[in-house]
């Protein structure tokens, strides 16, 4: 099974966001072999929450569409559980805080350990209130994802300092797909968290070009693509698999 | 470490993205609280421009009808824009001015906050835009046109049950999108630290008149303070004096909507369960994996599935008892003061007037129950209408 570290050791790693449940699990379940297998080399799998946020209009959508079609956070476990061996690629499970607290911290980490999910991005959840999962992971073996955005400023070295798994480094302001201010540059960001950690760093774009990926790629350590996959699904529901892996294959191109 | 705690509740539960934001704000909060020009000067506003203190009205025919307790309505009605959320905004929009924002944004829910957002914001200068699920947008229209009139931007909410939680889900997008000259000036005792710490402060002027208006009047302390309790803003705001005078009880009156045991209610307190949502560590109406409930209550302003972090905690302490108050109550409550006082109070403190219905012939006539009036029911009475079928066109 790969870890979030080695996902880093190859080349620049491609992380690709997907929704669970939308349209289907059956359709994530084989979303998740194909994206694997066409350059995915950790894939954020999304536990659907009613009210994302942090999230722009793609996939709120995908997360109400998901939940009113029956998804739950045990499907998604049983459904990771059963892939599993299917996949090569690290996996993370990306959520808000509710969701993982009312199903239990302790319990929740443990599940993720048992279906070989690596690691945990809540992004409601600041380096100020970690405590309320950090123990579980811990205990668990499980890599709580921090983030960095571009008005943390004088945060980033706290944040870097006690970081694992990978820095989820935000370009701009503003929610999933939308972007907002740009107050502080990528290459700024990266080497204030090099001068203290040794963390890998990934850019979270919303649907970055090939030249944002080239040089997100060039001056940090992976690329994460918050909704594009999102929205090809949308796009083409069912029939979804084919045009997503072949997105995940230019993009792996791009960011080689 | 994690600030902003009440017992068990409250935190900080951002994405980082705004973290940087809320500490700006603590920082300007805790610096300006003790300037004495920002103290002057917010002082002035609330006596000349609102109106201060409002009201503590003995209300004799409602006390003598009802038989029991005597019934003192404290007038947060007679506010200008009509209810008690000019308080605290007209404390945020003065903090964010100082803090050199030039726009503010908002929720709203019956439009209360909206229109007093809106209202602080044309007279000091900001830009204004306000977040209203579109549903509320429709049951409160007049609302709706009057933020307009002062200026502001209102932006229909479309996402999820399109309601006050949904808007709030917009705005701290919006926030997320636009931080450096933009200051989100919260309606409620809810979200991340420091806002129910700030709104709570802001609004802690009406208990502290009601305790100088009852000792001038009565020379002695109430026996019960009640409020109506959505995120709990006029609530905490009546109770703060009182929490440590321990024969004061203090009851919260929440949405019930068609009944506790009905899924459509609000009542976080009867039905809700631990949960993180908003920014803070509360009581929610949700499911078993945390998903948020769609609630209901026929008061826009109530319609919310949480509750504020400090009366989690003074639930959890028993220091203060919430009740639930179906909209049948409310709607009675409505009109029987409208009718006993000649007063149309707001559909939100109908339900502190419908607990104080059912308790006051309970408790001898040497008690003395305080029944804070929240806001004025002008923006209800199509809506009330059209509750007990009548046709009429607003």
């Amino acid at each position: 099974m790969t870890d979030i570290k080695t996902a880093f050791e190859n080349g620049k790693a491609l992380i690709p966001f997907v929704t669970a449940g939308d349209p289907d699990l059956e359709t994530t379940e084989r979303l998740l072999i194909e994206m694997s297998k066409n350059g995915a080399d950790i894939i954020e799998i999304g536990i659907p929450f009613s009210d994302p946020i942090a999230e722009g209009v793609a996939i709120q959508e995908a997360d109400l569409r998901a939940l009113a079609a029956g998804v739950t956070t045990d499907k998604i476990f049983d459904m990771v559980k059963r892939v599993r061996s299917e996949i090569s690629c690290a996996l993370a499970l990306m959520t808000y805080m509710n969701p993982v607290f009312v199903y239990g911290a302790d319990k929740f980490m443990a599940k993720c350990a048992e279906c070989g999910i690596s690691a945990v991005i809540v992004p409601d959840t600041p380096y100020e209130e970690k405590d309320e999962l950090a123990p579980a992971c811990e205990k668990h073996g499980i890599d709580l994802i921090s983030m960095i955005a571009p008005t943390s400023a004088e945060r980033v070295t706290m944040i870097a300092k006690d970081s694992s798994g990978f820095l989820f480094c935000i370009p701009s302001t503003g929610v999933t797909g939308v972007a907002g201010e740009k107050i502080m540059d990528i290459g700024e960001m990266v080497d204030l968290v090099r001068s203290v950690s040794s963390t890998p760093c990934a850019v979270g774009y919303g649907n970055p070009t090939e030249e944002q990926a080239g040089f997100a790629a060039k001056c940090a350590d992976g690329v994460i693509i918050g909704d594009e996959v999102v929205r090809i699904i949308a796009k083409n529901r069912e029939n979804c698999v084919a045009p997503v892996a072949e997105y995940i294959r230019q993009m792996k191109k791009a960011i080689s | 470490m994690s600030k902003g705690r009440f017992g068990i509740h409250g935190g900080q539960f951002v994405p980082e993205t705004l973290m940087s934001a809320v500490n700006e704000f603590e920082k300007a909060y805790n610096h300006y609280k003790n300037d004495p020009e920002f103290v002057a000067e917010l002082d002035e506003l609330m006596r000349e421009y609102s109106g201060r203190p409002s009201r503590l009205y003995y209300a004799e025919k409602m006390t003598k009808d009802l038989g029991g307790a005597k019934i003192y309505l404290k007038r947060e009605d007679l506010n200008h824009t009509g209810s008690h959320k000019l308080n605290n905004c007209l404390g945020q929009c003065l903090l964010a001015k100082k803090m050199g924002k030039t726009r503010v944004i908002a929720e709203t829910g019956a439009g209360q906050h909206g229109v007093a957002t809106a209202t602080v914001a044309a007279l000091l200068g900001l830009e204004c835009e306000i977040f209203m699920g579109k549903e509320d947008t429709i049951r409160q229209a007049l609302n709706v046109y009057r933020m307009k009139l002062l200026g502001a931007k209102v932006n229909a909410v479309e996402s999820g049950t399109m309601t006050l939680k949904d808007a709030v889900n917009e705005a701290m997008r919006e926030w997320t999108n636009r931080i450096s000259d933009t200051h989100y000036v919260l309606g409620s005792v809810m979200g991340p630290h420091p806002f129910p710490t700030v709104v709570r402060d802001f609004q802690s002027v009406i208990g502290k008149e009601i305790k100088a208006q009852l000792m001038e009047k009565e020379g002695r302390l109430p026996d019960v303070v009640m409020a109506c309790v959505g995120g709990g803003s006029n609530a905490i705001g009546a109770f703060y004096e009182f929490i440590n005078d321990r024969d004061v009880q203090l009851i919260g009156c929440e949405a019930a909507g068609l009944g506790v045991d009905n899924p459509k209610n609000a009542a976080t307190m009867a039905n809700g369960t631990l949960g993180v949502f908003h920014g803070m560590k509360s009581y929610f109406c949700q499911n078993e994996y945390g998903q948020i409930a769609p609630v209901y209550s026929i008061s826009a302003g109530l319609d919310y599935p949480g509750v504020g972090p400090e009366h989690a905690n003074l639930h959890d302490t028993g220091r203060a008892k919430y009740v639930p108050i179906t909209d049948e109550e409310a709607v009675r409550a409505f009109e029987y003061l409208s009718r006993t006082e000649g007063i149309i109070p707001a559909i939100e403190s109908s339900h502190a007037v419908a607990q104080c219905f059912k308790l006051a012939p309970t408790l001898g006539r040497d008690k003395i129950i305080v029944v804070n009036l929240s806001g004025r029911g002008d923006k209800d009475v199509a809506a009330i209408a059209r509750y007990r079928g009548e046709d009429i066109h607003d």
